[in-house]
């Protein structure tokens, strides 16, 4: 009996030692095929994307077709092989394996869209440019494109900070002293949520240049979500706090910098969100109308020459840039607000 | 006989303060209509005492911790601290409130620390912040967020967060009222010997009979609101006390005939 469970009580280290070799060692064909199936398929996706821009022949002028087909099986290739080392990857590995029914589903839309575009026309041809056409876009007018970037980025960002700024003073200070409410708090009501681009017009023969008067309306855009929710988040700040800091001998100013700001922070945070969310929209109908620059602009112009390749570029790349500083503004929060973390979810 | 606490207290007569309560009216406004809450309240506290407030829920107690701390003033009467009234907050007043109240934002450490940093003296005193934290048995846990605390943990915080200011009166708003019923009798074994150790005058509020006939000098039971004082019992026990006393029996079966719950019995 007691044999019985010691030999018992072995094996099952052993086997976890087996274990452990046989996700060390990089896999025969038939076995990773089984184990990473849908990565394998999202390699053949990548590789039938790449046939279908050589298989026929183009219907327009694109000098980037091959390139692209290279580019497929460039791409298809490397799924294979990452998935064919396995493990030795390791974290990439395993970030590979979880997206490879994105990576899939991608190269079949890609196969299509190319089917459907440059070989056979289903979709008319000016209005749906095929992909390599987009490449085209992103490697013959790069200087022009980096450029509308780089105005928008700019002016994105100044407005947005002055905005933010402004905000989260006026939310603290309304959130705080009654007779700054008294006088700021109607005015907000009044003009707050009146759309920033209905000022378009009077901002640009106010200001003396279009690119301030952009300024001033993302600015404006910012600013009230952010004056709300900082306003709301100061004014919702438990007394007890205050209580608590005031017999330990805090001032004002200690009240209104380490109490209620830091305890309002998970509100401002979500202002500067929706304040994120409004002023893009400004932007890019700020470059469209009166700013003769940046990827608004870049999106105006290339409609207006019938481009619509450059305009599905722009369009790109602005989705992007803005869930890219999306991102950027809740890895923020999460590193500001790292002790909430368990406390709240949004 | 002597009892043991007053003898502590003695030792140490610069630590706690005397607190006098002299004719002390309060009252609401609510909805235009006056409720009031404190009628005519009279007594002393000598320095280094522990008194006990009881009395029935909602009768006014927890107010009147509150124009002790100096978050409110009253509509009538003086408080005095060693002579002197009392007109604000002030950090020789603290108070341990029902709810930890920690702030979520801060770590334990930083919490404890909150009164010497509102006070502006942090940088040139770490170490009574650590010291306050090792008082408390908690300086594993000093960079823990209090949402990862137990609710005896957090509470324990609270007091330290009171103690770093070496208050002279320690005002103590029903501090266990919401922790279970083991980690309630730990800490008032913890309370009197951190009482015990410092010297300061203890005010505290509970519901509790036998806590407070556990923990303090002196009983003062109130009537229903408006407060009036009903009755101001010695305790005269040495300490530690047992919760199986029969002296401390008897004041208890008084206490709650004095509160109208001899039925019980």
């Amino acid at each position: 009996m007691s044999t019985y469970s010691a030999s018992k009580t072995v094996a099952l280290p052993q086997s976890a030692e087996e274990g452990a070799a046989f996700a060390g060692r990089p896999l025969s064909l038939p076995t990773a095929f089984l184990a990473n199936g849908t990565t394998v398929f999202a390699s053949l996706a990548w590789v039938a994307f790449g046939l279908s821009c050589l298989l026929w022949e183009d219907l327009g002028e694109w000098s980037r077709t091959h390139a692209l087909a290279v580019a497929a099986f460039v791409i298809a290739a490397g799924i294979l092989l990452a998935t064919l080392s396995g493990s030795l990857l390791g974290r990439f590995g395993k970030g590979l394996q979880q997206r490879a029914p994105w990576l899939l589903a991608l190269g079949l839309l890609l196969s299509l869209w190319e089917v459907a575009t440059a070989k056979f026309a289903w979709l008319p041809l000016p209005f749906f440019p095929p992909p390599q056409a987009i490449v085209e876009v992103y490697t013959d007018d790069l200087p022009k494109l980096l450029d509308s970037v780089f105005a928008s980025v700019k002016l994105q960002l100044g407005g947005y900070a002055i905005g933010a700024a402004v905000g989260f003073l006026t939310g603290v200070s309304i959130g705080w002293s009654r007779s700054v409410g008294y006088w700021v708090h109607p005015v907000l009501r009044f003009i707050g949520p009146l759309p920033a681009t209905a000022w378009l017009p009077f901002a640009f023969f106010t200001f003396p240049s279009s690119w301030s008067a952009s300024t001033f309306l993302i600015a404006l855009a910012t600013a009230f979500p952010v004056t709300v929710l900082t306003w709301s988040g100061v004014a919702s700040v438990s007394n007890a706090y205050y209580d608590v800091a005031r017999t330990l001998g805090a001032k004002p100013s200690f009240l209104v910098l380490k109490v209620a700001i830091p305890a309002a922070l998970p509100h401002v945070f979500v202002g500067l969100f929706m304040g994120l969310g409004s002023s893009f929209a400004v932007l890019v109908v700020a470059e469209m109308i009166g700013v003769k620059a940046g990827l608004g602009w870049y999106l105006q112009w290339a409609q207006g020459w019938a481009a619509y390749s450059n305009m599905y570029a722009a369009l790109i790349v602005m989705s992007l840039l803005c869930s890219g500083a999306i991102t950027l503004l809740f890895k923020t929060r999460d590193r500001l607000l790292i002790w909430q973390k368990g406390v709240v979810k949004w | 006989m002597v009892v043991h606490a007053y003898a502590e207290a003695i030792a140490y007569p610069a630590v706690g303060a005397s607190l006098e309560v002299e004719h002390i009216s309060h009252a609401f406004d609510i909805d235009g209509s006056v409720l009031p809450v404190l009628d005519d309240v009279n007594f002393s506290v000598k320095p280094g005492e522990f008194i006990a407030l009881l009395g029935p829920s909602g009768c006014g107690k927890s107010t009147l911790l509150r124009l002790v701390a100096g978050l409110e003033p009253p509509r009538s009467g003086v408080l005095r601290e060693d002579g002197d009234p009392i007109q604000g907050p002030f950090p020789s007043r603290v108070v341990v409130f029902q709810d930890p109240t920690l702030f979520p934002w801060r770590t334990v450490w930083n919490n404890v620390a909150l009164g010497l940093e509102a006070q502006g003296i942090l940088k040139s005193q770490r170490q009574r912040v650590d010291a306050a934290l090792e008082l408390v048995g908690l300086s594993q846990f000093r960079n823990a967020y209090p949402h990862q605390l137990s609710g005896g943990m957090a509470q324990r915080v609270a007091l330290a967060r009171a103690l770093v200011n070496d208050p002279r009166i320690l005002i103590l708003d029903e501090p266990l009222g919401k922790l279970d019923s083991l980690t309630r009798i730990t800490m008032q074994a913890e309370i009197v010997a951190l009482w015990q150790r410092k010297g300061f005058t203890t005010l505290l509020v509970t519901h509790d009979v036998e806590e407070a006939l556990f923990l303090a000098n002196r009983v003062i039971v109130f009537s229903d609101r408006p407060a009036r004082i009903k009755a101001d019992i010695a305790v005269n026990r040495p300490y530690p006390r047992h919760r199986g006393d029969p002296r401390l029996a008897e004041l208890r079966r008084n206490i709650l005939g004095l509160l109208g719950l001899d039925a019980t019995w």
